[in-house]
């Protein structure tokens, strides 16, 4: 059911785990359903004085497709500026992985989500203007995450309790 | 990936030698339908005939209470249905939240069609508890269906207690016991019904059987060329019963030396990964089917860990349902109460007849590396 461009990135996963001296950090997904990625990403200014990802990682609990979503995004978001970063899609993901099976299709959602989200909390934190694309996803994930943690309440305070 | 270690026994296991050495000329020598007149098709009679003789003898049944399927899940369904559209008054059912679809979608597709449904709790170790049925009993109660043994966890159900009660009340009383031939002794004398499949004990796919103690009313399911008395349509699958037979004859022959070694395995199982830290054991330490421990993970996913063991060419299996889009994990493990974070890092082992001590060995010194790798890449961390 897996390409084996996601068996090779899920057995040898890239940019694995957590950067110590991130700018940013989006986290996304619930436990509870089975899916989490966090991703850690470095911004530094180029010699234009553009904001690039310099360095990047992720630390991910889920599934075979999660994790080499994680690794693929990761590798594409990797030395781009943060406007060619917001324009990466989970189509992109799912393509550069030579297709997905289409019940794991969420999962390069959440990889997209999750650097959607570094991308929104680095430019928050620096007081920079967030495009509305970017603003549009963000509140998008925030509604999803609500919705899951509503649909799943019972099963959460089970968890807890 | 050629597996070298195969530990996913009860989703299928390989066909004995002998069995498939018993069915190789009903293929293309001896092809009879087993219908015809000519001496052809009166072979093959001979061959499903003697076949029913030997599963009969064996489980302790008439042969005539043999009612040859498909597999498990045509024979579980018509143990529900046929019974249920025999009956004009009696439209109640009672079952467990941790039985196989092959009963549970049976019994919500009857609540469709006019039936109503009891669907009991199980305990934390996933026992029902036979007073539960007891209480659960209604004037208007046709038939229980109560698993043998847990297909995903294992665990043991007290199906005599629960056979004296439906008997006490003349409910009927089906088992789906899947699991459990070759492993313990059948229930057959405590129930009414009761389906097995072939693939579980080292038997064919695609043909099982359904025991049907004399004097129940079943309205077939499948209608046609009147086989199996009427009860079962369609030409026999003569290669795949007289492998059933042979598998049959095999498992419960080695019955008591087999079980004793899937039961010292599992203990050992058992005993090391419950000792590795954020780990837990899914069902019951003793009263549980020898062949079948599943374990769960704290801070990883079931399917990566299926899928990291396979690549060290191991095969096992997860409870753990990410593949289905609702991203719920397994209903035995929801039911059992396992923490829906621990409940997706599931992992089901389960050996058969050519596991080997040393094959469990490799297994659990692989087990410890695959889930420290994991681990590292999740965002949980697991304290001591």
């Amino acid at each position: 059911m897996y390409t084996e461009r996601v068996i090779e990135h899920f057995r040898n996963p890239h940019n694995m785990g957590k950067l110590e001296d991130y700018s940013a950090i989006g986290k996304v997904g619930n436990i509870v359903c089975g899916d989490v990625m966090w991703l850690y990403i470095k911004v530094e200014r180029d010699e234009k004085d553009r904001a690039v990802i310099t360095d990047i990682s992720w630390e991910t609990f889920g599934c075979t497709a999660a994790i080499a979503t994680s690794s693929m995004v990761s590798d594409l978001a990797k030395g781009k500026t943060i406007d060619e970063a917001i324009a990466l899609t989970n189509q992109d993901v799912a393509k550069e992985l030579g297709g997905l099976p289409p019940v794991k299709m969420h999962c390069s959602a959440l990889a997209a989500d999750a650097l959607n989200e570094a991308i929104y909390a680095y430019l928050s934190q620096e007081g920079e203007e967030i495009p509305d694309a970017l603003q549009k996803r963000h509140a998008r994930i925030a509604q999803e995450v609500a919705a899951l943690e509503k649909r799943y309440e019972a099963f959460v305070n089970k968890d807890q309790g | 990936m050629n597996h070298s270690i195969y530990l996913d026994n009860s989703a299928t296991t390989p066909a004995a030698p002998e069995v498939v050495d018993a069915m190789s000329p009903y293929f293309s020598v001896s092809y009879g339908n087993a219908s015809s007149l000519h001496s052809l098709g009166r072979q093959a009679r001979r061959a499903v005939e003697e076949g029913r003789g030997t599963i009969a003898e064996l489980l302790g049944t008439q042969p005539e209470e043999i009612i040859f399927t498909a597999g498990a899940t045509e024979a579980s369904n018509l143990a529900i249905i046929g019974p249920a559209l025999s009956s004009s008054d009696r439209k109640h059912l009672i079952t467990t939240a941790i039985e196989h679809h092959a009963v549970l979608h049976t019994v919500e597709w009857l609540r469709t069609q006019g039936c109503d449904a009891t669907v009991l709790d199980v305990d934390p170790a996933g026992r029902v508890d036979p007073e539960q049925i007891r209480e659960a009993i209604r004037p208007d109660t046709l038939l229980v269906s109560v698993m043998t043994g847990n297909n995903e966890i294992g665990t043991l159900q007290p199906i005599d207690e629960i056979g004296r009660i439906c008997r006490e009340r003349n409910v009927l009383l089906h088992t789906d016991a899947v699991q459990a031939l070759g492993k313990i002794p059948l229930p057959v004398d405590a129930v009414d019904l009761l389906s097995i499949s072939a693939h579980k004990f080292h038997g064919p796919k695609g043909v099982g059987l359904l025991f049907v103690r004399k004097g129940i009313k079943l309205t077939p399911i499948l209608h046609g060329g009147g086989h199996e008395s009427g009860r079962r349509s369609g030409t026999e699958n003569v290669p795949g019963i007289v492998g059933m037979a042979a598998a049959v004859k095999l498992s419960i022959g080695e019955q008591e030396d087999t079980s004793s070694r899937m039961r010292a395995l599992r203990t050992r199982m058992v005993d090391t990964v419950t000792r590795l830290p954020g780990t837990r054991l899914n069902g019951h330490r003793e009263e549980s089917l020898p062949h079948i421990a599943n374990f769960s993970f704290k801070a990883i996913e079931g399917e990566s860990l299926v899928m990291r063991l396979d690549e060290r060419g191991i095969a096992t299996s997860t409870g753990s349902a990410c593949s289905s889009p609702n991203l719920e994990p397994s209903h035995v493990l929801v039911a059992i109460g396992v923490p829906l974070s621990m409940a997706h890092g599931s992992l089901r082992v389960s050996t058969g007849r050519q596991t080997t001590e040393s094959e469990i060995g490799e297994f659990l010194d692989v087990l410890p590396e695959v889930v420290d790798e994991l681990r590292t890449m999740s965002p949980f961390k697991v304290g001591e």
